[in-house]
């Protein structure tokens, strides 16, 4: 039936309009055989020539997943994932070691233009060293490693990293580099045994970001990593590792965007964070995966284990996030307050349209003496999507003192899409004291009116009083991710109203 | 030259017709009171003359400088001039004032193919409506209206009608909850953008806003329609006599 095709084709030309970074780059992969099995185990660590204890460490976890079963607590629905027809590791094939971004394949570059964000700010970015007393304090330095599909690609700003002492490269690099570092933390917030995901990722991980900042130092920069999925049917299984050491303090940056496509794609990164005695992490990131198309099908499954181990004293760890694609999100980004005195935060925003489910949150674990934590969310659901907030808090027999606040607010656009909040609260002491506050609104019909009597669009109108319902969170993010997030809030609700 | 010509307009709400054939024609350059009994339609009125949802036009037109306003999207007649100061006001957290007044003039801009304000251009034209409103700059600061007295928020009306520099203002009850010092500024600032282009629509319960702001016409509204109109002395003649003698019009 032509004309059946005809809409099926329209259908994806508008899909492919609508997503703005739903393209594909043309640049030959190096796959691992269809499947999941020892071999596959076995092959990604050739692949990434790991030595014997870390093969050893996948096998284990492998081993461990095939004893384990998806969870289904989550307020979300999607068909059953066949793991064994899934490819779990692809690489652009590597032609020699890159030493300069010149070198890195054109297409590589060709599509990091089209995302209009890092390498592109190469240029600027290499003006590194600006000469003594031009330095412009506005334009903060971001070092780029990017992670293209699974291989890091290109990593800048080495040398002024080196001289700070803080090492930040693939995982895999520091695997073979800086073994006695990764085995002594690898694992240790997020055990291989932790959940399904986090072991499946434990056992296939293809790549990801290695960090550690050594005892009393301010990491001189912001740390990037983009993430693009690329290669069809292919999971991402990233692993994502930082330790700051005593004294010190690192911001690390994280945000993607995918290719639009057909099948949907299983993402399930693990990140561990560990802080000791008065150091700190601050963790943001803006999400943008592929959220399916506009009945709900392809999209990718972002199942996410993400972690801080605030181990010493005086610690503190932050997670701020944006979350508008995925078609499916899991995802709760979590601190162990171990450390007396420590602090953890999380402020995220999750933004749903369509047919997205989010199921997020955090946890707050509180073991700690007079440790404290603080969770802003701010959910947004619109069209016929389904948005979560699910959080933990929970104060330990020894957590004297222990203190949360948490405000949880949704906002409904629309009649068709749904806002939960599920927050389970338990104190084991009298001295702990917890705070919670929710709500839930409708986007006002009033309000919107005021803003477009002055002149605004509809979509204008949504996109400037969301952007105000979200704007607590949005102000963690650091300067350069808040402008980019602002414009995504935007571009995530188009035709979610009208 | 008839800037705004409302023509045997009926409108209904939710199934229920609360204008029924409500004629009314303001030149360019004219001041218009409509003052009338509670529940007459004179809000429902400027929302329909503005484009707000959820009312239904059965009968009648609306001619804005000739052209078929009911036609045109809210945001496109604000772009052509058309500004309402609302009786309630809505607050807006965690958007700026500031940020809210420059990205409606810079819409509307844009809708007439009118270029972007500089933010210097921008900041010193804010400065000069604000200080002559008698507006402090930390109040723009804050989220639009958010904890704003009610003289507050409506002096932020005055303040927008000023940016926009609209063809025609509609004052929807903007003497409501000010008190007399208020209530001068706020008037005061209406009549700085009186001009020969402009024409001001100023719906009121009370005779002693026409004292600082001077209506060339006075219309009476009861039950959906314009009942009687006339010089500014009507308005005398009503807050004396009340609007028994219209109730059955
Ligand atoms: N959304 C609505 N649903 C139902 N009835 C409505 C709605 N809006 C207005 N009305 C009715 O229409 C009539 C006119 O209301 P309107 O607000 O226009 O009066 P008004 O002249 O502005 O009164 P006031 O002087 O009290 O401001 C009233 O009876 C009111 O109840
Ligand atoms: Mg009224």
């Amino acid at each position: 039936m032509p004309a059946v095709q005809e809409t099926v084709e329209r259908v994806k030309r508008i899909d492919v309009d609508q997503y703005r970074y739903g393209f594909e780059t043309l640049i030959e992969s190096d796959k691992a055989p269809k499947g999941l099995s020892e071999e596959t185990v076995k092959f990604i660590s050739e692949k990434k020539n790991e030595p014997a204890w870390m093969l050893q460490w996948r096998l284990e976890a492998y081993r461990r997943w095939l004893t384990m079963t998806e969870p289904t607590w989550a307020r979300v629905d999607y068909p059953k994932i066949d793991f064994q027809d899934l490819y779990y590791y692809s690489a652009p094939k590597p032609k020699k070691t890159i030493t300069s971004l010149d070198e890195i394949d054109p297409e590589i570059l060709k599509t990091y233009e089209k995302l209009g964000i890092p390498l592109r700010e190469v240029a600027m970015l290499e003006g590194v060293e600006p000469k003594p007393g031009e330095e412009d304090p506005n334009r903060r330095k971001i070092a780029v490693d990017a992670v293209f599909d699974s291989v890091s690609v290109a990593t800048t700003f080495k040398a002024e990293l080196k001289k700070a002492g803080v090492i930040f490269m693939p995982i895999s690099e520091a695997i073979r580099e800086h073994p006695e570092l990764v085995q002594k933390y690898l694992g240790s917030v997020v055990p291989t045994s932790d959940n399904f995901y986090a072991t499946l990722n434990s056992a296939v991980f293809s790549d990801g970001s290695f960090v550690y900042v050594p005892p009393g130092v301010r990491c001189p920069m912001e740390l990037s990593t983009y993430f693009r999925i690329n290669e069809r049917n292919t999971g991402q299984f990233e692993r994502t590792l930082i330790i700051a050491d005593k004294g010190s303090y690192v911001s690390y940056l994280e945000g993607c965007t995918a290719p639009q496509r057909d099948e949907n794609q299983l993402h399930a990164a693990v990140v561990e964070l560990v802080t000791h005695d008065d150091a700190e992490i601050k963790y943001s990131t803006v999400q943008n995966w592929y959220p399916g198309n506009s009945e709900g099908k392809g999209g990718i499954y972002n199942f996410v284990t993400k972690r801080g181990d605030c181990r010493g004293n005086n610690s503190k760890i932050s997670w701020t996030q944006v979350e508008t694609g995925s078609a499916i999100t899991w995802k709760y980004p979590s601190c162990i307050l171990r450390g007396d005195n420590s602090r953890g935060e999380f402020y995220s925003i999750a933004i749903s349209n369509g047919y997205q489910q989010v199921d997020s949150g955090t946890k707050m674990i509180h073991l700690g003496k007079n440790t404290s934590s603080r969770i802003i969310s701010k959910g947004i659901a619109a069209g016929r999507s389904q948005n979560t907030y699910r959080g933990l808090v929970t104060a330990h027999r020894k957590a004297t003192g222990a203190r949360n606040f948490t405000a949880c607010d949704s906002l409904l656009i629309g009649d068709k899409c749904g806002a939960h909040t599920v927050p389970y609260i338990e104190a084991k002491n009298s001295s702990a004291t917890f705070e919670h506050e929710a709500t839930t609104s409708k986007i006002s019909e009033d309000v919107l009116f005021y803003c477009i009597q002055r002149g605004l669009t509809q979509e204008e109108a949504v996109g400037l009083v969301v952007n105000g319902f979200v704007k607590d969170v949005l102000q963690q993010l650091p300067m350069e991710f808040a402008v980019e997030a602002q414009k995504l809030i935007s571009i995530s609700l188009e035709g979610s109203v009208g | 030259m008839a800037l705004l010509e409302v023509k045997d307009l009926k409108v209904r709400v939710e199934e229920r017709e609360i204008l029924h054939g409500l004629t009314l024609t303001v030149n360019e350059g004219e001041i218009h009171a409509i003052m009338g009994p509670n529940g007459s339609g004179k809000s429902t009125l400027s929302h329909v003359i503005a484009g707000k949802p959820g009312y239904e036009v059965t009968d009648g037109e609306i001619l804005f400088k000739g052209e078929d306003l009911l036609a045109m999207a809210p945001n496109e007649r604000a772009a052509k001039g058309v500004f309402l100061a609302f009786q309630y006001p809505v607050e807006i957290p965690g958007v700026s004032t500031m940020n809210f007044l420059r990205t409606a003039l810079n819409a509307q801009r844009k809708a007439r193919g009118d270029s972007e304000y500089s933010t210097p251009d921008f900041l010193k034209k804010v400065r000069e409506v604000s200080k002559s409103l008698n507006i402090p700059q930390d109040m723009l600061k804050r989220g639009v209206n958010v904890g704003f007295s009610g003289g507050e928020k409506k002096r932020n009306e005055v303040l927008q009608m000023a940016l926009f520099e609209p063809s025609l203002c509609i004052l929807d009850e903007m003497d409501s909850g000010l008190d007399i010092d208020a209530l001068r500024i706020a008037a005061d600032g209406v009549n700085a953008l009186h001009s020969p282009k402009r024409a001001m629509v100023v719906i009121t319960h009370y005779q002693r806003l026409l004292n600082y702001i001077v209506p060339d016409v006075v219309h009476v509204m009861s039950k959906g329609r314009v009942v009687k109109s006339g010089a500014k002395d009507l308005a005398l003649e009503l807050e004396s006599s009340g609007y028994a003698q219209y109730e059955d019009a």
